[in-house]
């Protein structure tokens, strides 16, 4: 199916990420659901770095 | 690899599924209490000292002085607290929990639990009811009038009572409340219900005045926040000793001071891991607002910590009256908190969530990874002592206490050479 067809059916969409997209389709009428996820450790390289390093141990 | 950590998880989790609080007699805390002495009080949450309390902690130290007899009016019990003659130290420092301000002083009446599975013990005092009470920093002459009626009346009827009646298992009480609607932090109408139920022929059989047996029998029936004081030790004598596993990642301990908020991870021994306790988000009693409440305060996440409380809202719906939120929002604390604990309980089952087990044992691993982090739900002192409560809510402990506590369980594991380069 090409994008031009895609739009032209309704819609049903997953969001990830930031919430307002899921708040504007909904307000608009959009089948939506949005989906609670946080990239791991929130991105926060200090936490990822040390939860990695729980990950080597001897 | 990490097998070292799973496997003192899997120990430290074994620890607290297998613990049976019961409830064994009470007894005057400066008795009972390891450590406690006529000038040490103990108060709720990490340590902290006198200048850097809040209102409602600082209010319960005034009531527990004039209590003691230390002091005899508002002025000269704060000099006196501020005078450096009081040693302050947290319950949980000395085997014992407080809600709110969490003070225990040693004239004060003491709930003992003993976890028969490992004979550790907890303390608790007695609850005081609802309206003007120590633990929300009230410190007016009615509070001690009621205090003294704990200790004269209240506490030698219970005790013959216990002593008549022999050792209840609170957990088989517990598992029993979870099915009737309680999460025996902000709701132990179930669990206060059936206490009485337990304790009223034995009260009737002590050798007690029916006017003073009718009067405890009142009281307890008027307090629905009677069985907290029972719940709260119970956790804290489940959790103890999950404490003491070596390389486990396992929270065995939350709490709060009304200043800073403040977590014991097991493979991290004694060590308290603080920051700023957050304001409440919740419903207000008339006349008051977010403008009045202090910061976070109180022993009572120790629920919470064992994966009753908030963790266990679901099986509690008509508490979002109280804190706020829906029946849906219930299910939703619950089922978040799956996210970040190592096992369900075996004992605590909750019905909502077709029977799950409570979400027990929280991993600071598994907070850090998915950011989500416990859910509390808690009453709301006034910021100035002697007012009292002003509502209740939802509240979070700061992520910052978990980030610390691994970073510190890392800097620990390479100190001991168990970290490939």
């Amino acid at each position: 199916m090409s994008v031009n067809d895609l739009f032209k059916q309704e819609l049903k969409v997953v969001n990830l990420g930031l919430k307002s997209f899921y708040s504007d389709l909904r307000t608009q009428g959009v089948t939506t659901v949005h989906v609670n996820w946080k990239p791991k450790a929130g991105g926060k390289k200090n936490m990822l770095n040390l939860l990695n390093k729980l990950n080597k141990i001897k | 690899m990490i097998d070292i950590i799973e496997n003192a998880n899997k120990e430290a989790l074994e620890i607290i599924q297998n613990g049976q609080p019961t409830l064994i007699g009470l007894g005057v805390a400066g008795e009972v209490i390891p450590g406690m002495e006529k000038n040490l009080f103990l108060h709720a949450g990490p340590p902290i000292r006198w200048e850097k309390m809040s209102g409602p902690l600082k209010g319960g130290v005034m009531a527990g002085l004039m209590y003691e007899g230390l002091a005899s009016t508002p002025e000269e019990a704060a000099e006196y607290a501020a005078s450096g003659k009081v040693r302050f130290d947290p319950c949980h420092h000395h085997d014992a929990v407080g809600p709110m301000a969490g003070i225990v002083t040693a004239k004060m009446p003491v709930w003992i639990i003993e976890n028969k599975a490992y004979g550790n013990r907890a303390y608790c005092t007695l609850n005081e009811g609802l309206g003007k009470v120590l633990r929300m920093g009230a410190y007016g002459p009615e509070v001690i009038k009621h205090l003294q009626w704990m200790e004269n009346v209240l506490y030698p009827v219970l005790k013959e009572t216990i002593e008549i009646h022999g050792p209840i298992d609170l957990k088989t009480m517990i598992a029993q409340a979870v099915q009737m609607g309680d999460e025996v932090h902000n709701r132990n109408k179930a669990a206060t219900s059936l206490l009485i139920r337990e304790l009223a022929p034995s009260i009737l059989k002590t050798s007690f005045n029916n006017e003073e047996k009718i009067a405890v029998l009142e009281f307890l029936n008027s307090n629905d926040h009677t069985f907290l004081n029972l719940s709260m030790p119970a956790a804290k004598a489940t959790l103890e000793p999950a404490g003491k596993v070596k390389h486990s990642t396992i929270v065995y301990t939350m709490a709060r001071n009304g200043t800073e908020f403040g977590i014991r991870v097991a493979g991290l021994g004694g060590r308290w891991f603080t920051a700023p306790a957050e304001i409440i988000d919740g419903l207000y009693f008339p006349g008051f607002s977010m403008e009045d409440a202090n910061p976070d305060v109180g022993d009572s996440c120790i629920t919470e910590t064992l994966g009753l409380g908030g963790f266990s809202m679901a099986t509690a719906p008509a508490i979002v009256q109280f804190v706020g939120g829906t029946p849906k929002d219930a299910v939703r604390y619950t089922t978040s908190m799956y996210e970040i604990t190592t096992e369900e309980s075996r004992a605590y089952k909750l019905p909502p969530m077709n029977f799950r087990g409570a979400p027990t044992g929280i991993d600071i691993r598994k907070v850090i990874e998915t950011q989500v982090l416990p859910v509390i739900n808690t009453g709301i002192a006034h910021k100035k002592p002697g007012v009292g409560q002003v509502g209740a809510g939802i509240v979070h402990p700061p992520m910052a206490c978990f980030e610390q506590a691994l970073e510190a369980f890392v800097n620990l594991l390479e100190d001991e050479d168990l970290l490939e380069e």
